[in-house]
């Protein structure tokens, strides 16, 4: 298909979506993460029947999490689309990737490049 | 077992914000089982924490243990050769745990993670009910197997009382009268006979009306 989507999106895959654990989600964001977002089957379609419902309770945990801290639960989402929508995968990257440039770079890597002397470098 | 609830985020970091290094410690007991204090909860309590105080330009280390019960010196004696590497701990324990914890390291400051709810039971995953109130003697045998100390709002030992309504108490619309909870299984059992005699009133002093309670068991006892 060729599709054209962000190159600094990096994919970690896992056999369902109901693998995904809230501390992944957390730890994430504790190395540095702008963003974080789960793609998960069409509800309704999950091949281990609950387990993208189990990945949105936990996303919603997440944001909720995110808020109380000061990063923001927007910084992370739950995305249903089917293997086959290939198209809409690379949609969701570029709006993701669009939505988290214009919030800037999560407050765990500012202060993490402050302490290295880099914050000037991730503000520009 | 005992049912306890994660204390509010914000709760927790304002007992701990003028403290540089802080231990968090879980317990491997009841509070696992609700998915209130355990290694996991521990863990996501650990991670919040670092992301606060870091966005927040605090450097503070946050450390997560867990006990395989916080409610036993043994155990809580593990922590000994490490617990003074840290300025405070957070316990994830009951408030039993919590307590035995101060015991044992009295110059450390020690503050609670948890709510400690109630003996409860689990009716779904994440849905857990009240079931006893541990008031020191059992009185199940004479209300069919259900407490109405526990799930009667009122505690009343002769119910139920005029706010019971369609097998719900007035309390809530969505809660059971335990004392329709205790007709109907009398019912079941064919034992309805037990309502013509009044109970009569409760000792209540091996409840907390007779102090700090203690169990001496001197057959245990080393």
């Amino acid at each position: 298909m060729r599709l054209q989507y962000p190159p600094d999106v990096r994919i970690i895959q896992v056999p369902c979506t109901g693998k995904v654990d809230i501390l992944h989600l957390l730890t994430a964001f504790e190395e540095g993460a702008d963003g974080v977002f789960v793609a998960g089957c069409l509800e309704g379609d999950c091949h281990f029947m609950e387990g993208n419902l189990h990945a949105k309770r936990r996303v919603k945990r997440v944001k909720e999490i995110l808020d109380r801290v000061g990063i923001g639960g927007e910084r992370v989402e739950m995305f249903n689309l089917s293997a086959g929508q290939g198209g809409r995968f690379a949609e969701i990257v570029r709006d993701m990737d669009q939505k988290i440039r214009e919030l800037g770079p999560s407050p765990i890597r500012v202060a993490h490049m402050k302490g290295s002397g880099l914050h000037e470098e991730v503000a520009a | 077992m005992i049912r306890a609830v994660g204390k509010p985020l914000e709760e927790i970091i304002g007992m701990v914000q003028n403290f540089d290094r802080i231990l968090l410690a879980g317990c491997d007991g009841c509070v696992t089982v609700c998915e209130a204090g355990g290694l996991k909860e521990t863990k996501v309590l650990g991670s919040a924490l670092r992301l606060y105080f870091t966005q927040a330009g605090q450097n503070k280390v946050v450390d997560e243990t867990t006990l395989t019960r916080q409610c036993d010196k043994e155990y809580l004696a593990q922590l000994g050769d490490r617990i003074d590497n840290y300025d405070a701990v957070v316990s994830l324990a009951c408030g039993a745990g919590a307590q035995f914890m101060v015991d044992m390291y009295k110059h450390k400051v020690v503050f609670p993670g948890v709510d400690t709810c109630f003996i409860g039971v689990t009716e779904e995953r994440g849905w857990y009910t009240e079931r006893c109130q541990a008031c020191g003697r059992c009185i199940l045998a004479d209300t069919g197997g259900i407490c109405p100390i526990a799930r009667c709002s009122k505690r009343m030992l002769n119910g139920p009382c005029g706010g019971s309504e369609g097998g719900k108490c007035e309390v809530s619309p969505e809660m059971p009268c335990g004392w329709q909870l205790i007709y109907d299984r009398l019912k079941t059992l064919g034992q309805l006979d037990r309502f013509e005699k009044p109970v009569d009133p409760k000792d209540w002093t091996s409840s907390r009306d007779g102090g700090i309670r203690k169990i001496m068991r001197e057959d245990l006892r080393i």
